[in-house]
């Protein structure tokens, strides 16, 4: 009896700090790196780094304008492009197809999910990019090598419509069905009921779901570092490369030890990507809380 | 009221057409990467190690960055299931609804969000504080932080949704906590384990940016622990670098290779899954 007594002591503690050890994570890791990135911190003023364009590292110049820049053309770029679709395909999932065919097309979300990004990347190269060079550059009267931010965002556009139409299609089906019925009894059309209840009410989950989706974009590294052209230059159109921040990293970092706060500002761009998803998904997770709370009460 | 109509049409034509484009992308990127990827492709890709001047167009193939992917997301696996089990029986079965277990919840939330290249960078940076260099075993612990979230939260799901009913029948058996959570709820989870650990490995197997300064590269079988080793996305990501469209053709071969093999992760944990069932109480 006593051992067993002690069995048990013993594996709750494992568990216990197995818990405490993984939620502690995200935290080593910002602290990490705003450790690391102390060094330019120290040397450069935050509106140097952030608004110079100026980016030579053998001259200590350390500008992330470029950077910051190519990183929000891209993201913006794929969210303007995936909201629309991948709400639509949501509510679509969510309120009008039949169960069989939300049989199929889930099991395809997943694999969408799962695809690796430097697959998506190759893709990219394959087909987005030659795609832009050939037809649609001309189209608008542009020459370009087909690497611009309007392959990236396409490329990332496709990488983030899981997560979007997942969470979104979840809190969609999670509105309370006699919400619905008391709009069609009132005479509302099933498109009515969708517009004025259904997303209405699910308001709150879908931008979540949205911002959770631009988190994956933000930091998005392989996928959109293959097609994006990484030219250190702030995009001024869809047709111009860019160089976003991930991009930045892993084409540097590890490589130009020898100058000194290189790596710290390597380690900052990092910090940075770090901070900003994690704002995000901290929104969003505030947001999902709130209403798993609400619809377990209610 | 035809207006209404009008409206109502128009947008579930929107919808499905929406739904088509999503399919399509799915299946317009599957079907490029084996129609460029499986032609390029031979035995030797798969059964060699590259040659001298491999990257020039010679002869060889991925071997080491098949292995060395299979030994970077296994390994991850294998320590981020031994972290993950305990963690997901913790929160459902010893921790209390606390403010601790809907703050883990909510951390491994956020962490699941953070892009793969931080892991990469973090990484790297322990590593050059206890003077390691880029090997295998650093690319097992990128990993496996990038694991962990994705495990974790898996397994917390199908825990969760074990019926009260069972837990309380053990007890009443005599039965301690332990006994319980290893006899009945990690039994009665398994599939929902299982898939959980197949998910884990297939992200990891995928995943360039964790292991890009991690693991490092090599043309060589890593021997031990703290060998550098190949990846397969790295593979493509280095090869389609080149300016050589011999070796380009390896990238996409290498892609179909490693597009093959999630795919094939993903399908077995489904039957892996299914053939669990049979210790599921229903």
């Amino acid at each position: 009896m006593n051992t067993r007594r002690l069995k048990d002591l013993v594996a709750s503690k494992i568990m216990f700090s197995a818990a405490i050890l993984s939620s502690l994570i995200v935290l080593i890791t910002a602290l990490a790196l705003f450790y690391r990135s102390i060094p330019i911190l120290k040397t450069q003023s935050l509106s140097d780094l952030f608004l110079s364009s100026s980016w030579h590292p053998w001259r200590e110049e350390f500008g992330f304008y470029p950077f910051i820049m190519g990183t929000l053309w891209v993201t913006a770029l794929a969210m303007v492009l995936s909201i629309p679709i991948s709400l639509l395909t949501s509510i679509y999932l969510a309120e009008y197809a039949p169960s069989k065919v939300r049989g199929i097309i889930k099991p395809m979300m997943d694999l969408l999910a799962g695809i690796p990004s430097v697959v998506y990347g190759l893709w990219g190269v394959l087909v987005v990019v030659p795609l832009i060079r050939e037809y649609v550059a001309p189209l608008a009267g542009v020459i370009t090598t087909g690497y611009t931010v309007l392959a990236g965002g396409i490329v990332l556009a496709i990488m983030v419509f899981p997560i979007i139409i997942s969470v979104s299609e979840e809190v969609i089906r999670a509105v309370p069905r006699e919400t619905r019925e008391a709009s069609m009894a009132l005479g509302a059309t099933k498109w009515q009921t969708v517009k004025h209840v259904v997303i209405r009410s699910s308001l709150p989950g879908i931008i979540a779901a949205i911002i959770l989706g631009f988190g994956r974009a933000f930091g998005e590294t392989m996928a959109v570092l293959m097609v994006v052209g990484n030219v250190p230059k702030a995009p001024s159109s869809l047709y111009d490369p860019a160089y976003p921040l991930p991009a930045l990293i892993a084409n540097n970092y590890g490589e130009m030890m020898s100058i000194p706060l290189y790596d710290s500002a390597l380690l900052l761009a990092a910090l940075i990507l770090l901070l900003t998803v994690l704002l995000f998904s901290v929104i969003a997770e505030i947001i999902l809380v709130r209403i798993k709370r609400r619809y377990s009460l209610g | 009221m035809d207006k209404r109509k009008i409206e109502e049409n128009f947008f579930k034509g929107m919808m499905i057409l929406s739904t088509l484009i999503v399919i399509a992308s799915l299946l317009v990127v599957l079907i490029v990467l084996l129609f460029k990827g499986v032609p390029a492709l031979n035995l030797s890709m798969l059964t060699q190690t590259p040659r001298g001047g491999y990257y020039l167009g010679k002869e060889g193939g991925i071997l080491n960055a098949i292995v060395g992917s299979l030994y970077l997301a296994c390994g991850a696996t294998v320590i981020a299931f031994a972290m993950s089990l305990p963690t997901a029986l913790y929160l459902n079965e010893y921790a209390k609804r606390s403010k601790l277990t809907s703050f883990t919840r909510q951390s491994l939330d956020i962490l699941w969000s953070v892009p793969s290249i931080i892991y990469g960078v973090f990484g790297y940076t322990i590593m050059i504080y206890l003077g390691m260099r880029a090997s295998l075993l650093g690319g097992i612990i990128a990993l496996t932080l990038l694991e962990l979230p994705i495990m974790i939260r898996a397994m917390d799901e199908v825990i969760m949704m074990i019926p009260p009913k069972l837990k309380e029948a053990s007890y009443a058996l005599g039965a301690t906590k332990l006994e319980t959570t290893l006899n009945v709820i990690a039994r009665q989870a398994l599939p929902g384990i299982l898939m959980a650990i197949m998910l884990a490995l297939g992200r990891a197997i995928g995943d360039a940016a964790s292991v890009l300064f991690t693991a490092g590269y090599t043309d060589h079988i890593p021997r031990s622990l703290f060998d550098p080793a190949a990846s397969l996305p790295l593979a493509v990501f280095f090869q389609l670098g080149t300016p050589f469209p011999e070796v380009q053709q390896r990238a996409y071969a290498s892609g179909a290779i490693l597009l093959v093999i999630v795919l094939s992760v993903s399908i077995a944990s489904r039957l892996l899954a299914k053939r669990a069932m049979k210790y599921v109480i229903r």
